[in-house]
């Protein structure tokens, strides 16, 4: 099992999610979230006040997968976040050990 | 006056100065009721003629229309700050609808309003003695609605005015500090001023000097005291920040709309009847704020290459402030005229406080006072005698009326400015060395709405963090709000 997580831009979310949906995955973890990264800030301006803004709003998705699917859910992502402009954001995938449906106490890929 | 007197003496010798104030007040109260027995016979000895009916319902609905602006303040206020201070921001202004409104009936109206110094009213209403249903005179106009009524119209000004300073102290000032300045300010400062200006025989009134509903006694006095006091207190401990920016603008721009719509009392009501001077005062009012408003979002349009909705709520409620004196004497051209320069100075006085390096929080003293002093100076430009028969100093410089006007109203700018200042100085000064007027860094950190009131106004991250050394105890099942410091 891997897990990805999606750091993309906010206006983006819709399109990713229906782009997760076509393939099948239907769980994820949608947060909204503030960071920085190669898209540098950009300046506010409050009664003429000038206000720089480091930190950027993106959105993380996070779903956990079973190893075959991991390029398809992988291309789907970039495919539907992609602008080619700085900011589009990055994706992290790393090894889950376990998951358990609380529910059924159904144990890995069962648990997904 | 001897009673006056006793509040000095009180607050320099003694240093409790919450049981000071406290025992003031009742000191007043009892002695209001012991002289009641005696005021009815000075009121029957004219019988005075019955209220006007119109002119009492104008004055009642201007009178909530009036009190309806601190709430609006709150909001406008409040939208500014960081979410970890709202609570805060808007306990400010709504406290003072507490504060003040007991000190207006025991002591504040007589000393605004009553027979006395030129520069203070004497005893004559010490607990509202006298001040009935009938009608009277003030300063040899005959007032036509019940004297309560006019009493209480003028106690909602006397609430918003020390309300306004919390803009430029928000989020870092120590809530018991600032109900104590905003109580001793009132009466050192706001009643001796609005004496000056509207009481009888007040200094100003007698010299000619023209302000309609406030442009010195509320805004100018405010203003200058705000500057004042933010510098006495300091700077924020994060400046610059993004984190810094306004919360939630939509409350601002409703707060806007609520002032703007009790600012027709404010101003009209001013008129004491409702009468053609009142619709005066209600169309320039109107037309100032729309053209200011429109002429700070074209500033910025030039400037930043964007109208803002801050700037916009911004220039609105400064053009309020500036046509507040001039609204019972100037036309609706001077009106524009007004409402488009207002914009223009208080745009660039509130550019001016980065260079300085002073942190007024919200612009006070860039919109109130600023705008306060155009307006008086502008009443000395555009005043017309045809508008208002009571201006008998003149017409304006612009209308044939010469500098005679025009340097009557510099000299109550001058007063306003010097009166505020000097005595947020001396308060300031005194609550300082007796309790401290300035929030721990620690509070200020975690936000003054978790620290001052123990409360936050939004649950999850926007209130802002616990303080540092918070929870305590909190394994043993006991939630703990305050933290230590806060204590």
């Amino acid at each position: 099992m891997v897990k990805v997580e999606a750091l993309i831009r906010p206006q983006r979310v819709d399109e990713v999610k229906a782009a997760l949906d076509e393939i099948g995955i239907s769980g994820m973890t949608i947060t909204e979230v503030r960071g920085t990264g190669k898209q540098k800030g950009y300046t506010q301006h409050y009664r003429g006040a000038e206000y720089t803004v480091n930190l950027l709003q993106k959105v993380k998705i996070e779903t956990v997968i079973s190893d075959t699917d991991v390029e398809k859910v992988v291309a789907a992502i970039v495919g539907a976040a992609r602008t080619g402009e700085i900011g589009d954001g990055k994706i992290f995938l790393s090894p889950i050990i376990d998951a358990v449906r609380i529910r059924t106490e159904e144990r890995a890929e069962n648990a997904l | 006056m001897s009673s006056f007197g006793k509040i000095v003496v009180r607050i320099g010798s003694r240093q409790a100065m919450g049981w000071t104030l406290l025992i003031t007040l009742l000191t007043f109260a009892t002695a209001a009721f012991a002289q009641d027995a005696a005021a009815p016979a000075a009121a029957a000895a004219a019988e005075p003629a019955k209220p006007d009916t119109g002119d009492t319902a104008w004055i009642l609905v201007s009178a909530a229309l009036v009190l309806l602006m601190t709430p609006g303040l709150a909001l406008f206020y409040g939208g500014m700050v960081r979410g970890k201070n709202v609570l805060n921001m808007l306990m400010q202004s709504f406290i003072a609808m507490s504060v003040i409104t007991v000190i207006w009936i025991t002591i504040g109206y007589s000393l605004a309003f009553a027979p006395g110094s030129p520069f203070l009213g004497g005893m004559d209403y010490v607990g509202l003695n006298g001040v009935g249903q009938e009608t009277f005179t003030l300063n040899g106009t005959a007032i036509t609605i019940p004297h309560q009524v006019f009493m209480f119209y003028q106690m909602m000004f006397a609430i918003i005015t020390p309300a306004l300073i919390s803009g430029a102290i928000a989020e870092r000032m120590k809530f018991s500090a600032y109900v104590l300045f905003i109580a001793l300010w009132s009466l050192l400062a706001y009643m001796p001023m609005a004496h000056m200006v509207w009481g009888e025989g007040g200094y100003l009134f007698k010299l000619g000097a023209l302000d309609f509903a406030g442009g010195t006694v509320v805004h100018i006095l405010s203003g200058i005291s705000a500057l004042v006091l933010a510098i006495m207190l300091g700077k924020r401990r994060t400046e610059r920040s993004e984190d810094l920016r306004p919360h939630n603008l939509p409350m601002t721009l409703v707060g806007t709309g609520l002032l703007w719509f009790g600012w027709f009392g404010f101003n009209a009501g001013s008129a004491i009847a409702a009468g053609g001077l009142a619709g005066n005062a209600f169309m320039v009012t109107h037309i100032a704020a729309a053209v200011a408003g429109l002429t700070w979002v074209l500033i910025e349009w030039i400037v930043l290459k964007q109208p803002t909705a801050l700037g916009w709520a911004t220039g609105a409620v400064a053009g309020l402030v500036a046509i507040t004196p001039a609204c019972g004497f100037v036309g609706p051209m001077a009106a524009i005229v007004i409402g488009a320069v207002v914009s223009l100075l208080s745009y660039g006085a509130i550019k001016m406080k980065g260079r300085f390096g002073y942190d007024d929080t919200l612009d006070v003293f860039g919109v109130h006072c600023v705008g306060g002093i155009w307006g008086a100076l502008a009443t000395g430009l555009f005043a017309q005698q045809s508008i208002n028969a009571a201006n008998t100093t003149g017409n304006g410089l612009f209308y044939g009326g010469g500098m005679t006007l025009l340097s009557k109203q510099a000299i109550g700018v001058v007063i306003a400015l010097v009166l505020g200042a000097v005595m947020t100085v001396i308060i300031a000064s005194i609550l300082k060395a007796v309790m401290g007027i300035r929030a721990t860094a620690d509070e200020e950190d975690a936000g003054l709405d978790l620290t001052q009131h123990g409360e936050v106004g939004y649950a999850g991250p926007a209130s802002g963090g616990e303080p540092i050394g918070a929870g305590h105890g909190a394994s043993h099942g006991t939630p703990v709000l305050q933290p230590e410091t806060a204590r």
